[in-house]
């Protein structure tokens, strides 16, 4: 088997699970040392897959297509581009995740166990996220509280999410 | 400030010790990926505003007790090899060895907690201990990172959590991995199999793969992939049931082996300590394969249990800029095999030839009236 950035035979290869899908890539020796992917210990395929080397495997994994063609977005805090997006498949700053939400959200989908948040949370934040939470709780008991034609019911719940919502803003 | 040779100059406190699980864990490792909030990434950022960042973070770093005199420096203030040898000893990554100013490693004494700042993302926050302790590494390291929240503002989303430069680190931006040393599952050729099963579940394994079955040294990673829609301990609390259960097949393994072959196990073992303990010109990966089947004697009884310490630092102090390190120069790589034989022989000096195992049922007969010892 060839090496996959050069004609020489392949001596290494490695085989690693990105963003769920498998990845397999043949190297010879020099080219496997020159990227560090002689060091059982580095985390670095992902890099060479993702960062898309010219001319490496990197570069037809097809995980472009999941990014939707351009409508000129920039994001406002850091002038990163969707163009930006496309090529590096990662971002300028955290606002960026505002910017592009929508191709975000399409990136991310199928790239994680699920797509929302569970776990740590900074502790300033934790008050105001258990409070989406509890909101979030909330309005599915008041869909099933209308539903069942629970009308009484319906009307205290809506009582409480509107408190929740006056000590969140 | 601690200097580098100061830092160096003791063997990690993860690396004193990889016992339990019967030596198959070597180490675990928990990162933790942080960004400042309305800051542009490293990547992304300029010059100047990289040097605010690191303005920003490095006093905030410094002030946590856990990294009372720790070794602070930019990168650009180390050599090349100085910022190898932090690689080889998993302080920091490659592609953090290959920045200058306006990215620093903060490390502390024992090097049990490692902080990259400005690497691909802000803060990269990494604790490592022997074995399997993922719980306590991510423990420990979860602690520091709250103590980081008081003084900065990390960027978070209650969608997408921890926002990462990266949006495979989204979410808890945790990546559990732990080093797994397999000769017994390699012998046996049982490796494949096994590996296949935990990639099926969504977990990443790291090794480098020769001719399809080997590993150098037998080593192995196993991480998580996924960071988001799940909390950390289910994460870690999953990572460490795979990696008990294949470190509960490599010990089953091992055990076949010596009741089935043992023969082979004995000639792969004497060999290896044959030639580590009488080469004089040897490159890593043949040093790396034989002192794993030394450390795989080591576990079986071959040789004194202290030889699986012996071997686990050795596998750092033969790498390339350790022993350029050692040398205080820099070697070609010819040089390097007959330095990285001549320490081998050096520090295997005192080690006494394997003692050999083998016993067949008219072995054990035959010798069991006149060597009641052995039995």
């Amino acid at each position: 088997m060839k090496c996959d950035f050069c004609e020489n035979k392949a001596t290494v290869f490695l085989t690693q699970l990105v963003e769920g899908q498998m990845k397999k890539v043949c190297l010879c020796d020099g080219c496997a040392k020159e990227r560090g992917v002689t060091d059982p210990t580095g985390f670095s395929l992902a890099d060479l897959l993702l960062g898309g080397l010219p001319g490496g495997p990197g570069t037809v994994t097809g995980n472009t297509s999941q990014v939707p063609s351009g409508n000129g977005k920039k994001c406002p805090t850091c002038s990163f581009t969707l163009d930006d997006l496309r090529r590096v498949r990662r971002f300028g700053c955290s606002d960026c995740y505002g910017t592009f939400g929508e191709e975000v959200s399409q990136m991310v989908r199928g790239m994680h166990k699920g797509t929302s948040h569970i776990g740590k949370v900074p502790e300033g934040l934790m008050a105001l996220q258990f409070r989406s939470q509890r909101i979030e709780e909330l309005r599915s008991r008041l869909d099933q509280a209308i539903a069942s034609e629970s009308y009484e019911e319906a009307a205290g719940i809506r009582d409480e999410i509107r408190n929740l919502d006056e000590v969140r803003s | 400030m601690m200097r580098f040779s100061t830092l160096i100059k003791h063997p990690a406190d993860w690396m004193a010790g990889g016992q339990g699980d019967h030596g198959a864990v070597l180490t675990s490792r928990i990162r933790l990926a942080r960004n400042l909030r309305r800051h542009p990434f490293p990547g992304w950022a300029k010059r100047d505003q990289r040097a605010a960042a690191l303005d920003l973070m490095r006093p905030a770093v410094e002030a946590l007790p856990a990294m009372k005199g720790a070794f602070s420096h930019e990168l650009g203030d180390l050599t090349s090899v100085q910022k190898q040898v932090l690689v080889e000893r998993h302080l920091i990554s490659r592609e953090h060895a290959a920045r200058g100013d306006g990215s620093a490693a903060v490390i502390e004494r024992r090097q049990t907690f490692s902080l990259m700042l400005n690497e691909e993302d802000h803060l990269r926050m990494q604790a490592i201990r022997p074995g399997l302790q993922l719980t306590a590494a991510f423990n420990a390291l979860s602690e520091l990172d709250t103590e980081l929240e008081s003084s900065l503002e990390f960027a978070f989303d209650p969608t997408l959590g921890y926002l990462t430069t990266c949006p495979t680190n989204l979410g808890t931006g945790l990546r559990a991995s732990a080093m797994l040393h397999l000769p017994g599952l390699v012998l046996s050729d049982q490796i494949g199999q096994v590996l296949q099963a935990v990639n099926k579940i969504g977990l990443a394994v790291r090794g480098l793969y020769g001719e399809g079955t080997e590993s150098l040294g037998n080593l192995y990673q196993i991480s998580n992939q996924s960071t988001l829609g799940e909390s950390e301990e289910t994460i870690i609390r999953r990572l460490e049931r795979v990696i008990s259960q294949v470190a509960n097949h490599e010990q089953n393994a091992r055990e076949k082996l010596v009741e089935d072959d043992p023969e082979m196990v004995s000639d792969k073992i004497g060999r290896a300590y044959g030639v580590l303990r009488h080469a004089h010109i040897i490159d890593s990966k043949e040093a790396l394969n034989h002192l794993s089947l030394l450390r795989l004697g080591g576990t079986l009884g071959f040789f004194p249990e202290e030889t699986i310490v012996l071997c686990d630092s050795l596998l750092m102090d033969i790498q390339p800029a350790h022993l350029q390190l050692h040398s205080g120069r820099k070697l070609s790589p010819e040089e390097r095999d007959s330095i990285r034989a001549e320490i081998l022989r050096s520090r295997l000096h005192s080690l006494h030839s394997p003692h050999i195992r083998i016993s067949t049922n008219e072995d054990q007969k035959s010798s069991d009236p006149t060597n009641p010892g052995d039995a």
